[in-house]
């Protein structure tokens, strides 16, 4: 088991450096950069360009270097002071926006996966069961619809709706007064009463997903001689079916988690954009319209590492719940 | 001691489905079990033998309907038909496992993939006998140990896949016999394994009845199997018994067709010389859907005359204990009479 998470830790590296020199490769890939296009700007506005300020910052950024040149210089700041660079467009160093807004993506998009699982285990399990009950036709139809009506419409029409009925409007994560108070009860309670709404909207398509693909792969599982032998030990039903054919079910499951997070990440954007979320979705979108690249190439690093990261948990969730994984690695 | 421990009477299976009409796939089975005793149930695939010994576990798809006959079982609390039980009754689950348990044919995907052996006998344990699992998982060393698995204690935490295919068999045979049941259904327990290694489980079985005294019901196409394991034979043809009693009686004198058929399509063991074709059976088996309502060897059958399709052949004693239903053991009895 030990050596298994080391081979994962080492392939995990390797993976990371691949990503990071692909992030910088994207970053750079629009012709011209940033302060070309600042330096334009303030020309435009009949300010004066400060030379020098500008050969510092060429300097520091390394423009017009060799694109491995500034990788390194790019790479090297990141891995040994922690520095990615300057956003040009906020005029502060990318650290102190991305944390912030990187934490409650990962809070939101958490949440949505728990609530996804919460209510697709019983769901699935159920309308695999009583295949071809009303109750699997209901919650198929249900499913179909909640995969099928886009996420930011879901986010408007919740909106309409809550604000028609209930008079009150949804839409960012907190209230003024708790925008930037430490964690405590009281705000805890304002993030869930403003969360529930970009929860519900993220998790409800993929619930859907999940319950189609638990369904097929517990229908599949229900059918082999194992279930039959647990049947003939004299397992009461319920039993049976929680213990083997579940438990099997939901390996392929758990491998999703993996690409859950990144995939919730980049489908979020809108619902963000809609609901006015700070969370990374949108300051990704709007660093990418105005080339502040290292903005950009810091949320698409660090969306690289989450994804490694959640491969890496459901490799090591895979290994633990499923042992020929797990044997298999020797 | 020649007290039935379980009969089957008069079984029909019925099978439902949305789209087509019933099928009947098992007709009429009667058969009786005895402690100590295997009865062989010997058939084609397809013929409803490993149907009629789900039945007996109410193991059967939730399509299927015992609509006719009974299986009387002489419980610890008395006689029980459990055509009669509910399937996930508690009266019927606490049968299952307990006093009455099954071996399957496939022993890699009857077990689970993602538990330990161990982990899967001591869970019988722990339901019928109420041990703590620390002495259920002793119980289920010492059973590992008694099927003859090498090492049984480190075997005990390894999973299906770290164990070879007559191993893995031996642990489904331990687990079947967990709780020292009165009758074990074996469903083609060697079908899957090699010849050797085949050898060695009937062995096992054989010397485990001795100890345990139970019954056996043992589901088989192979007739050198049979030869090796049974004390009766019943054959089994498109859902029906057509002809059973004691081995050596029914192998030295098969009467019903299908008997003498199966009995010559066996390979046997010959100089090359001296060999000669085997004579298969003509035609293929029909779907229950076209069986004759008459005997339903009937289209297949070298002998069939005016009465076989229209007409069930009662079930005809031979010899003692030894009986077969066709309608050439009455008809010749009654042209001889006349």
């Amino acid at each position: 088991m030990l050596r298994f998470i080391l081979n994962r830790l080492i392939a995990m590296v390797l993976t990371l450096w691949a990503v990071s020199f692909v992030a910088f490769a994207i970053i750079q890939l629009p012709p011209g950069d940033y302060l070309t296009t600042y330096m334009a700007t303030l020309a435009a506005q009949g300010e004066r360009v400060d030379p020098r300020a500008i050969e510092a910052l060429r300097q520091q950024y390394g423009f017009g270097e060799p694109y491995v040149v500034q990788y390194w210089k790019w790479i090297t700041g990141i891995l040994t002071r922690g520095d990615f660079g300057q956003s040009f467009e906020w005029k502060a160093p990318v650290t102190t926006l991305i944390w912030g807004r990187l934490a409650n993506s990962i809070l939101l998009e958490g949440l949505a996966v728990v609530v996804m699982w919460l209510i697709a285990l019983p769901i699935g399990i159920f309308v695999a069961v009583k295949k071809y009950s009303l109750g699997d036709y209901l919650a198929t139809v249900a499913g179909f619809i909640g995969l099928a009506i886009p996420n930011f419409l879901m986010a408007l029409l919740l909106m309409y709706l809550s604000f028609v009925y209930f008079g009150t409007t949804i839409g960012g994560l907190f209230s003024p007064q708790y925008e930037s108070a430490h964690w405590s009860l009281p705000r805890l309670w304002d993030f869930l009463s403003h969360a529930w709404a970009p929860v519900l909207v993220l998790a409800t398509a993929g619930t859907a997903e999940l319950i189609r693909i638990l369904r097929a792969n517990l229908l599949d599982e229900l059918k082999k001689p194992y279930v039959t032998t647990a049947r003939a030990k004299g397992l009461p039903e319920w039993k049976v079916i929680l213990k083997y054919p579940v438990r099997v079910a939901l390996n392929p499951l758990v491998s999703t988690i993996g690409w859950l997070l990144p995939a919730l990440v980049s489908s979020s954007v809108i619902v963000s954009v809609v609901l006015n979320l700070p969370t990374a979705g949108p300051l990704l979108l709007r660093s990418l319209t105005s080339q502040d690249m290292y903005l950009a190439g810091a949320i698409i690093m660090l969306l690289g590492v989450l994804t490694v990261i959640g491969t890496l948990i459901s490799d090591l969730l895979l290994a633990w719940i499923d042992p020929r994984i797990r044997y298999g690695s020797k | 001691m020649n007290q039935p421990l379980l009969s089957i009477k008069d079984m029909s299976i019925t099978f439902s489905s949305p789209d087509e009409a019933d099928i009947e796939a098992v007709r009429q089975v009667d058969l009786v079990l005895t402690p100590g005793k295997t009865l062989a149930l010997v058939g084609e695939s397809g013929c409803g033998k490993s149907v009629t010994a789900r039945a007996v576990l109410r193991l059967l798809d939730k399509n299927a309907r015992i609509p006719k006959g009974e299986i009387l079982y002489d419980a610890e609390g008395g006689r029980v038909d459990i055509a009669r039980l509910h399937p996930d009754s508690t009266a019927m689950r606490a049968i299952r496992g307990n006093q009455i348990s099954m071996i399957f044919q496939e022993p890699m995907s009857s077990l689970s993939p993602v538990h330990t052996i161990g982990d899967q006998i001591d869970e019988i344990i722990i339901l019928h006998q109420r041990l703590s699992p620390k002495k259920a998982r002793e119980r289920t060393i010492s059973l590992l140990d008694q099927v003859g698995i090498p090492g049984a204690r480190d075997r005990s935490n390894a999973y299906p896949f770290e164990l070879s295919g007559g191993l893995r068999q031996r642990a489904m045979i331990a687990m079947a016999l967990a709780c020292t049941p009165k009758l074990l259904i074996a469903d083609e327990p060697t079908t899957a394994l090699d010849v050797t290694t085949q050898a060695q489980i009937l062995d096992l079985l054989r010397q485990l009845q001795a100890d345990f005294g139970m019954a056996m019901l043992f589901i088989t196409h192979d007739l050198g199997v049979v030869a090796e394991i049974a004390d009766d034979i019943a054959v089994m043809y498109l859902g029906d018994v057509v002809e059973q009693g004691d081995v050596f009686e029914v192998f030295r004198a098969p009467k019903h067709p299908y008997t003498q058929a199966l009995m010559n399509s066996v390979p046997r063991l010959q100089r090359k010389a001296e060999r000669t074709r085997l004579t298969p059976i003509k035609g293929t088996v029909p779907s229950p859907k076209d069986r004759p309502v008459g005997c339903a060897f009937t289209s297949r059958c070298p002998h069939a005359f005016a009465p076989c399709p229209g007409q069930r052949p009662e079930r005809t004693p031979v010899s003692p204990g030894h009986v077969a239903r066709c309608h050439l053991l009455t008809h010749v009895r009654e042209e001889a009479l006349a």
